[in-house]
């Protein structure tokens, strides 16, 4: 397949100044990219919040210039013909852009026209969208009245209005009730069933693993991890054992030391109050680890045995957890 | 070029949608200057000044007030901050629309309110008075859609860049109370010192004031209406690129 976004070596800089220190100092929002999208497919950027996915997808977006690197996007030159990118794409950001102050119709056919339809196209598509996300009953109403999640499918008609080739989508769900949540994925998988590409950012691994058919893991402005999010969990080799574990005593050396030298142990990662293995075949050696625990006389609180997830992933790369960040 | 006046037009509608919504905020924008007029203006009556024509002294305050409601534009910045929050500017950026484009459909429906709270304001006038040569106030009104293109501009791009509804109030009541006083509006700068009368020549609202005063009482020839036409249209041009320059590079 095609690619639609391609980058190399994309980079943001930003120059913050401190109230006390007179020299301004210089953030590396993202530090070198290459990224290959095709054409077609949803990609998603999984990441905790600070890794640098929003300023790329602005930069690709074209509202914010690359400090260097470059980018092509539907075949266009990011730095000299972002106008013709900006034909191509739809862009929803986190704060979404509808004006409150408009009714839900009057945003839409504002945005339609403004990306070069005739009225009677703008019409029509927003008569579509109203009715394919279910907001004809709110179209005439002002948006400060409409819901959180009424809201967002909004936003997304927005984005989408003009049915752009390519859709930016910033952490869509972010703040929705599981059902709107669920509502969205459908329409974000509807849109790609018609041809559209879809590159979003989430930070939610549920959202990453369920709706992305690529996921690029970004950590600290790197891109760390890429693939489908099978081949993802299945650099991960087996099974996942949790064992939580006090941390007060000496129990959690001794079975550390004791994990490492199982040959079926593939890694031990310790943390607060617990233990995580990367462990082969795990339902069969399970039994074996607790007769271990049992003979050396060491206690544990829980043990849970599951498959890798995205986050064992980015555990793996990143030495965190994303999960850490939400609870 | 079509494309360019569709996009214009696109938002001036959207923005006189969104004044015609909030009909106090319109009230207070069209009626204040009448305040003005109605409070102020009966002062001058009983006051002596050189340099003022005695029984004119409407004739000469009431061109002078259009010129006022002019500077109260340096506040209008306020309005895009609240499109700037939200990500509506961002939004309106992604689209292909020109930003030159885009920036001037909500400065001319500044604009045209302005100009109809000036109409109010003189038609207001008349019956106190006021007497003035018609075809020199059309021509007025030319110049004032100049001023207000002007001042409006550039408080988008000081909105803009600074990004902050307090700091652009305060900076803009910094800005356009010097201004005033430098403009000859409230009282004639043939009553200040020289050094006074030399500063005041970098103000533009000095000529602005000037040529207000000749074109009502139709004086199209006189140098002072030229003189202002090409200052203001000048600075209106930089201050509209200036807007255009921020809203480009906008971000919430």
């Amino acid at each position: 397949m095609n690619p639609i976004i391609e980058t190399r070596q994309l980079k943001k800089e930003f120059r913050v100044r401190q109230s006390k220190e007179r020299q301004p100092q210089i953030i590396e929002a993202v530090k070198g990219i290459d990224l290959v999208v095709r054409a077609g497919e949803i990609f998603g950027f999984l990441g905790p919040n600070g890794a640098g996915k929003t300023t790329t997808l602005r930069m690709l977006a074209t509202l914010i210039p690359p400090s260097s690197g470059q980018a092509t996007i539907a075949g266009y030159d990011l730095a000299r013909e972002a106008k013709q990118i900006r034909s191509c794409i739809g862009y929803v950001s986190q704060a979404g852009g509808a004006d409150v102050t408009a009714t839900g119709r009057e945003n839409l056919m504002l945005q339609a026209q403004l990306h070069g339809l005739s009225r009677r196209d703008a019409e029509q598509h927003t008569n579509a969208l109203l009715d394919v996300l279910e907001l004809e009953a709110l179209a005439d109403r002002l948006v400060k009245t409409y819901s959180g999640g009424q809201r967002r499918r909004l936003d997304l008609a927005l984005g989408m209005v003009h049915r752009p080739r390519l859709l930016f989508l910033d952490e869509p769900t972010t703040g929705l009730d599981p059902q709107s949540r669920a509502r969205l994925w459908d329409e974000v998988r509807r849109l790609r069933a018609d041809g559209t590409t879809i590159f979003l950012t989430t930070h939610y691994l549920e959202e990453a693993d369920a709706l992305a058919d690529r996921l690029g893991i970004m950590d600290d402005g790197l891109i760390v991890a890429e693939g489908t999010p099978e081949s993802l969990k299945q650099q991960i080799a087996g099974d996942v054992i949790t064992f939580g574990v006090k941390s007060s005593n000496g129990t959690r050396q001794k079975l550390e030391a004791l994990f490492c030298q199982q040959p079926y142990v593939r890694e031990v990662h310790p943390a607060d109050n617990q233990i995580q293995l990367y462990v082969e075949r795990g339902e069969e050696n399970l039994p074996a680890l607790l007769h271990l625990l049992d003979a050396a006389g060491l206690a544990v609180q829980r043990v849970a045995l599951t498959r890798p997830s995205l986050d064992d992933v980015f555990l793996r790369k990143t030495g965190r957890s994303l999960r850490e960040e939400h609870a | 070029m079509f494309g360019f006046w569709r996009e214009t037009r696109l938002m001036m509608v959207r923005n006189l949608t969104r004044w015609a919504r909030n009909p106090a905020w319109l009230m207070v924008g069209l009626f204040q200057p009448i305040l003005y007029l109605l409070l102020f203006a009966p002062l001058l009556d009983s006051l002596h000044m050189p340099g003022v024509d005695q029984g004119n002294t409407l004739k000469s305050f009431t061109p002078g007030l259009l010129v006022m409601l002019a500077m109260n534009a340096g506040f209008a910045g306020m309005n895009i901050l609240d499109d700037l929050h939200d990500g509506v500017i961002e939004r309106l950026r992604v689209t292909p629309a020109s930003r030159l484009a885009l920036i001037l459909g909500i400065v001319l429906c500044e604009v045209l309110i302005a100009l109809l709270s000036s109409l109010l304001l003189i038609l207001a006038a008349v019956p106190m008075g006021f007497r003035a040569d018609w075809p020199g106030i059309a021509l007025l009104f030319g110049l004032l859609v100049l001023v207000h293109t002007m001042m409006v501009s550039a408080s988008y791009a000081v909105a803009l860049a600074i990004k902050d509804s307090n700091a652009l109030a305060a900076m803009a009541s910094a800005i356009t109370i010097p201004l005033l006083l430098l403009s000859g509006v409230l009282l004639p700068l043939t009553l200040a010192p020289a050094s006074i009368r030399t500063i005041a020549h970098a103000n533009p609202f000095f000529y602005v004031v000037d040529a207000a005063r000749a074109l009502a009482s139709g004086e199209f020839g006189n140098p002072d209406v030229l003189r202002a036409f090409v200052i203001v249209g000048a600075l209106a041009v930089l201050a509209l690129l200036w807007a255009t320059r921020r809203f480009r590079q906008a971000v919430a």
